[in-house]
């Protein structure tokens, strides 16, 4: 006869997001294992292999009941099962998944909620698509469309932001930057440079470069920089390479930004593969 | 339904008409369209003020004093008004101009820009004044539905008519949902 299972092992190492049942292991986040069992939750400051960030919020879900796990089958349990109670919000890129979590991801309330930020996203900085060279390949953009944004509901705040096309092979444009640090990431972790930080609080945060002169020539990014590739919007441009794929080819035009693992067509993308 | 057909106004603010073109783009599906719907102010008629109407559809930002008394104008006797396009919806490429100043962008144009000649700002009593940054219609009336693109296209023009036309909350299927 099999021995007792000792008490903890014998919580199923799962989370339920929306319903579904899915497996995680320990020290994987929500969205590590969202992503791993291919379900979709918004987001554009999180990249899969760099430390998440946590900033961009569009990766928020609720969790019913707290922690609900560590007190295995007692009354918690039972009383996550009423509806709503002790429902907290969190962001899936930063929370430890932990046995049990019943989390809610893809409902009518936190996509009206996603969709509010990303229209905050766009009024705050100059999101003039039309006029942009990473339209159709921008994740902003396709995370919009996601959630079917028509407008930008608030006033334009229309910033005056700096443009840095010192380089030779990279242009910085600020006016589409959203903050989510990616670049930063990418640089330290990645890249094994320091080429980008956030400097300034709320409305003056902005991106800088870590050169003496403060300019993109003057550092040591180089094109084969995952810092240079990275950026979700067109903030960080390749120069000369910006319509080389036509508008309505491009990685959202032909991809639905729910679809798991495109990350490597968006970052890898020069050519459209059928082009 | 009764038999009354539904009066659409239609106008070009700060845009470049190419919201009209696409809109015109339907073909002869508008023969099928003017079963159920008249024309009031618009290019396309030449009538230059709005009586009452249904929907108004209206392409383009604000990027001067005119702009805002049609927008008015439209507004006041529309049941329902549209925004239509980039340039309505956020103000568009005219936006770009909010970068500088209005005096930076005069001066590049009239004064300093390559090739001018005879360099002066016009001022003619006829111009209308211009406003100092370029905004989107919702910043100034109070918008119903937009209907994004640059510009829409003609199926989304279909669809949106369609839906209101039907009674419907109009809405856009994501394949018809671009902002380029
Ligand atoms: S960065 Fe994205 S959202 Fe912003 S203007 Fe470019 S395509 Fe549009
Ligand atoms: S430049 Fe791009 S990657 Fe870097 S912080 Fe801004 S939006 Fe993010
Ligand atoms: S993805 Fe940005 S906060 Fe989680």
């Amino acid at each position: 006869m099999r021995a007792e299972p000792k008490r903890d092992t014998a919580i199923p190492n799962t989370i339920t997001i929306d319903g579904q049942e899915i497996p995680f292991s320990i020290g994987q986040t929500i969205m590590d294992a969202a992503l791993a069992a291919g379900v979709y939750i918004p987001h554009l400051c999180h990249r899969p292999g760099l430390t998440p960030h946590g900033s961009c919020k569009l990766c928020t879900v609720s969790i019913e009941g707290r922690n609900v796990a560590s007190h295995t089958a007692d009354r918690r349990i039972q009383a996550s099962s009423s509806v709503e109670i002790d429902s907290r919000s969190v962001s899936a890129c930063t929370m430890p998944a932990m046995a049990g979590q019943q989390i809610r991801n893809n409902t009518p309330a936190l996509n009206e909620v996603r969709k509010t930020i990303t229209q905050m996203l766009f009024i705050e900085g100059n999101h003039l698509c039309p006029s942009c060279e990473k339209t159709g390949d921008c994740t902003l953009q396709a995370v919009a469309y996601h959630l079917g944004m028509l407008d930008g509901h608030f006033p334009q705040l229309s910033p005056r932001r700096e443009v840095d096309a010192s380089h030779g092979s990279v242009v910085l444009d600020r006016d589409r930057c959203i903050l989510c640090e990616l670049c930063v990431r990418a640089s330290r972790e990645v890249d094994g440079k320091n080429v980008f930080a956030i400097s300034g609080r709320g409305i003056d945060a902005h991106l800088i470069v870590n050169s003496a002169s403060g300019k993109l020539a003057d550092s040591d990014l180089e094109t084969g920089d995952m810092a240079a590739h990275i950026c979700p919007v067109g903030a960080i441009l390749i120069k000369e390479h910006g319509y080389e794929v036509p508008i309505g080819r491009r990685t959202f035009d032909l991809h639905r930004v729910s679809e798991i693992g495109l990350e490597p067509v968006i970052l890898a993308k020069v050519r459209h593969t059928d082009e | 339904m009764n038999n009354a057909k539904i009066r659409v106004a239609t106008a070009s603010l700060a845009g470049c008409f190419g919201c009209h073109m696409s809109f015109l783009d339907i073909d002869e599906r508008l023969v099928g369209l003017l079963e159920h719907v008249e024309f009031g102010r618009s290019p396309l008629t030449d009538i230059k003020h709005c009586g009452p109407c249904d929907i108004a559809l209206i392409e383009g930002g604000l990027c001067n004093a005119e702009n805002v008394h049609v927008l008015s104008e439209l507004r006041a006797n529309s049941k329902i008004l549209i925004a239509v396009g980039a340039c309505a919806i956020n103000g568009g490429i005219p936006a770009m101009r909010n970068h500088y100043s209005l005096r930076e962008c005069l001066e590049e144009t009239y004064l300093n820009g390559v090739g001018v000649e005879n360099p002066q700002i016009p001022n003619d009593v006829e111009l209308p004044l211009l406003l100092s940054k370029v905004h989107p219609l919702h910043e100034v009336v109070h918008v119903d539905y937009y209907l994004p693109g640059c510009p829409p296209s003609a199926d989304a023009f279909l669809k949106i008519l369609g839906d209101l036309l039907a009674g419907d909350e109009p809405s856009l299927p994501k394949n018809l949902l671009h902002y380029d």
